[in-house]
């Protein structure tokens, strides 16, 4: 290699590292919004709570796409019931960590500590996960999706159902509080810093945010520290994740992905490793329902509709599915682009100009015919952002299906085998891999 | 027929097939349990009969959505997720030819309130006295409008939705139909508005009594049993007489001999939407003409009942269809009886996943699209 394409090949070398991509993109989501919000004209403190809340929806779905990654991309699984499993996990963990009640009017729960709640959680998410696979596993791909989405919505109609609203056991009143939902009197970030004793550095920031934001700096500081949490623990999925992909049990779950007949014949119990599989992601679904809803203050089992679950699904599709990188990137494009980003430009715009939206969609269209005015039909695009957006998201589904069906990244899967498959010409070197040599080159696509 | 003779077949029967023995168990224990709550009075046959009645109109609904959901299923290989918002589309653009009509075409209130079926309580169903004997033009051109407009939509997306991707997996197109389910719900969210509103008039109604109050049944539900019962008869004479019905059942049993058999695939497929879509936007505009109420989540909160019918009766088989709609219909309908209410679709979902497990297949499967 000659010394002017050495500084090229590094580049290349560097952006063939996927943290590298993941951190690069991180990096533009970031800047664009910055500057989105200095054009809005928001001071210190609204930046901060945008870049917090951004970074809060990059985690979510950074960490349900990597658990639904684990279902579909590495074993095949169909499975459309993910707010189920979500719902289960928060839920159980309400039950089991909340304080017991004083009055007999509150719904209370075990108070238990908070981290034997988040366990609980996950182990119910798993134990339902086994519930829906016994039967359900050997079923065809698509079938087995109408079982998932079924269950979550019978999980749904459990939790709204007023048997279930309280009930006593010994002298606690406990329950799943029905259609009104249950508080949620935890504060899940401060609990974590206290323990890793990191608080300290939570009150530097505080203090030396103080003197530019104004009062009451903590709120902004803590909302953007848990953000930073969550993307801490998407890189937790990623690792865990990647490794169980590259085990020899990875590899049985991607050959059953491609072939579950030949997985079988070669002596594979293939069904006790998809159940294996499906509890694994159900028990990180509800680790992920968990840290999503666990500092919200309240839930209600509405929240946990089927179109969660479809949101997370899109994430996973545009990042393409059988790619843990391309999970935690398709799920930061997602929460930038899809999820938060109409809403910031409804913003946007809103800050610049008076929107002045008709009720309905009559009075939006009826002006451009009167007068050929079609600002209130703006307007009420505007107003209507949040409605509009599904609609893109169709789209944009539709269009990924058409055009794009592995994914932003391309062809990632990775393949059922531990050594590389693609033939290399002597003396060359893949570009698949960059090159790296030994016996990591296999795994070269992650 | 000797005692050792019947529990010799019994114990074959048991053998055979011991799952499905548990569960035709199951059935008689309910029906007995039935007749013992309706004897001892625990129900009333009036409060049978209401709910048995409503179990058999909704049952109705699904069976005739569910036709459309088994000939795309069985035919174009895939599920689609977007049917329950093909059956909104059918009620809100039936609504609004209906309203447009009674409303005396802008004379009684604003056209666009009209068209927009009342968004935001502008004007009133009930007000304008939409309903089947009070404007009998209004509901009958609403019902073609709903056929003819669902068919188009249809068409539309299968144009430039489903047919660049035909060859693709049965998966690929369900989750591209998850798309399309997205953006109709939602475009219709954004033009009609989220209110969920009444639509009918009051309408004359016939008391039965019986023993512990009466059974209504309302010109609606004479409507839709009408209606839909006319409809699959017709569908039943097309399938089996015509060459298209034989074309529509070669290809969904092999798609690729039917084609070298010189069957004109496409042509079919299209057939297929039409079919599809006009029995799916009748049924929409029927359900909120019998509930009496329209919002724009109703289809997709029927879609999981539509599908829990066409697998229990078997993809591809439209008598399985109806069968298995009037089977989720009374069970959704009648679960309340033994468990509480707000469990009534959940129950329909569990029958729906004990016949995957047991007989995937469904009652009627292995003849498809017969």
């Amino acid at each position: 290699m000659s010394d002017a394409t050495d500084s090229q090949g590094l580049a290349g070398r560097l952006w063939g590292r996927d943290p590298v991509k993941v951190l690069a993109l991180l990096a533009v989501i970031y800047a664009v919004y910055i500057a989105l919000g200095l054009a809005i004209g928001f001071e210190i403190r609204g930046q901060i709570n945008s870049i917090a809340t951004l970074t809060f929806y990059i985690g979510v779905f950074g960490i349900m796409a990597l658990a639904l990654n684990l279902h579909w991309g590495y074993t095949g699984l169909f499975n459309i019931g993910i707010v189920g499993f979500m719902a289960i996990g928060i839920y159980t963990m309400a039950v089991v960590s909340k304080p017991a009640a004083e009055t007999a009017s509150q719904v209370g729960g075990l108070g238990a500590p908070l981290w034997v709640g988040m366990l609980a959680g996950m182990v119910a998410a798993a134990v339902l996960g086994l519930l829906v696979a016994l039967p359900a596993l050997r079923l065809r791909a698509d079938y087995l999706a109408i079982v998932t989405i079924a269950f979550s919505e019978i999980v749904r109609f459990t939790l709204l159902s007023r048997t279930f609203q309280e009930f006593r056991i010994g002298d606690r009143t406990i329950g799943l509080g029905g259609g009104s939902g249950l508080l949620l009197p935890f504060n899940p970030l401060q609990s974590f810093l206290d323990v890793t004793r990191l608080n300290v550095l939570q009150d530097a920031l505080v203090g030396l945010a103080e003197p530019i934001i104004g009062g009451n700096a903590d709120a902004v500081i803590n909302s953007f520290l848990y953000g930073v949490l969550l993307l801490v623990i998407v890189a937790i999925y990623y690792v865990v994740l990647t490794r169980i992909g590259r085990s020899p049990f990875g590899r049985v779950l991607k050959a059953i992905r491609e072939d579950e007949d030949a997985t079988k014949a070669l002596g594979k119990d293939t069904n006790v490793v998809k159940t294996k599989a499906f509890m694994l992601g159900c028990a990180l679904m509800g680790l992920g329902g968990v840290l999503w809803y666990m500092q919200s203050g309240a839930i209600t089992p509405n929240t946990f509709r089927p179109r969660l679950t479809f949101f997370i699904w899109i994430a996973l599709i545009i990042g393409g599915a059988g790619s843990n990188t391309g999970s935690v990137m398709g799920g930061a494009v997602f929460a930038a682009a899809l999820f938060q980003g109409p809403r910031y430009l409804q913003n946007l715009v809103e800050s610049a100009v008076e929107v002045d939206a008709p009720s309905n969609f009559a009075g939006a269209v009826a002006p451009i015919f009167d007068s050929l005015s079609v600002n209130p039909f703006l307007f009420y695009v505007i107003d209507n952002v949040r409605q509009l957006q599904l609609v893109f998201m169709g789209l944009v589904l539709i269009w990924l299906m058409h055009n794009r069906p592995s994914g932003m990244l391309g062809h990632r899967k990775e393949a059922a085998a531990s050594v590389s498959l693609t033939r290399r010409p002597a003396g060359q070197t893949t570009a698949a891999d960059g090159g790296r040599p030994g016996a990591g080159g296999g795994d070269g696509d992650e | 027929m000797g005692v050792s003779e019947s529990y010799e077949r019994g114990r074959d029967l048991f053998q055979s097939n011991p799952i499905g023995f548990v569960l035709g168990l199951a059935v008689v224990i309910l029906v007995l349990d039935m007749v013992r709550k309706l004897v001892t009075g625990d129900v009333t046959v009036a409060r049978f009969g209401l709910v048995l009645k409503a179990g058999v109109m909704r049952g109705m609904v699904i069976g005739l959505a569910g036709i459309g959901l088994s000939l795309t299923y069985s035919i174009l290989n895939f599920a689609n997720f977007a049917h329950g918002d093909y059956l909104t589309s059918g009620a809100f653009s039936g609504m609004a030819v209906s309203y447009l009509i009674a409303g005396n075409f802008g004379r009684d209130a604003s056209i666009g309130a009209l068209l927009l079926v009342g968004t935001g309580g502008s004007v009133f169903g009930g007000a304008l006295g939409v309903g089947a004997v009070t404007a009998p033009v209004a509901v009958l051109a609403g019902l073609i409008v709903a056929g003819v407009a669902t068919i188009g939509l249809t068409l539309l997306v299968d144009r430039y939705v489903f047919k660049p991707i035909r060859d693709r997996s049965g998966i690929t197109l369900l989750i591209t139909s998850i798309g399309v389910a997205f953006v109709l719900r939602y475009l219709i969210l954004f033009v009609f508005g989220g209110s969920k509103r009444g639509v009918t008039a009051e309408q004359p109604s016939l008391s039965v009594g019986v023993p512990g109050g009466a059974v209504e049944i309302g010109t609606h539900d004479v409507a839709l049993f009408v209606v839909a019962g006319v409809l699959m008869a017709g569908i039943h004479l097309l399938l089996q007489n015509t060459k298209l019905g034989k074309a529509m059942r070669a290809m969904s049993d092999n798609e690729d001999l039917a084609r070298v058999t010189g069957i004109p695939t496409e042509r079919v497929v299209r057939y297929t939407w039409i079919i599809g879509g006009g029995l799916t936007g009748v049924a929409g505009y029927m359900f909120v003409l019998w509930k009496g109420t329209l919002g724009f989540f109703d289809g997709w909160l029927l879609l999981l009942l539509v599908f829990a019918a066409v697998i229990l009766g078997g993809i591809g088989s439209i008598y399985g269809a109806i069968v298995g709609g009037l089977v989720i219909g009374i069970t959704f309908s009648m679960a309340p009886i033994w468990i509480p209410s707000a469990f009534g679709r959940a129950a329909a979902f569990v029958v729906m996943i004990v016949i995957l497990i047991v007989k995937p297949e469904g009652i009627f499967g292995g003849t498809s699209t017969a």
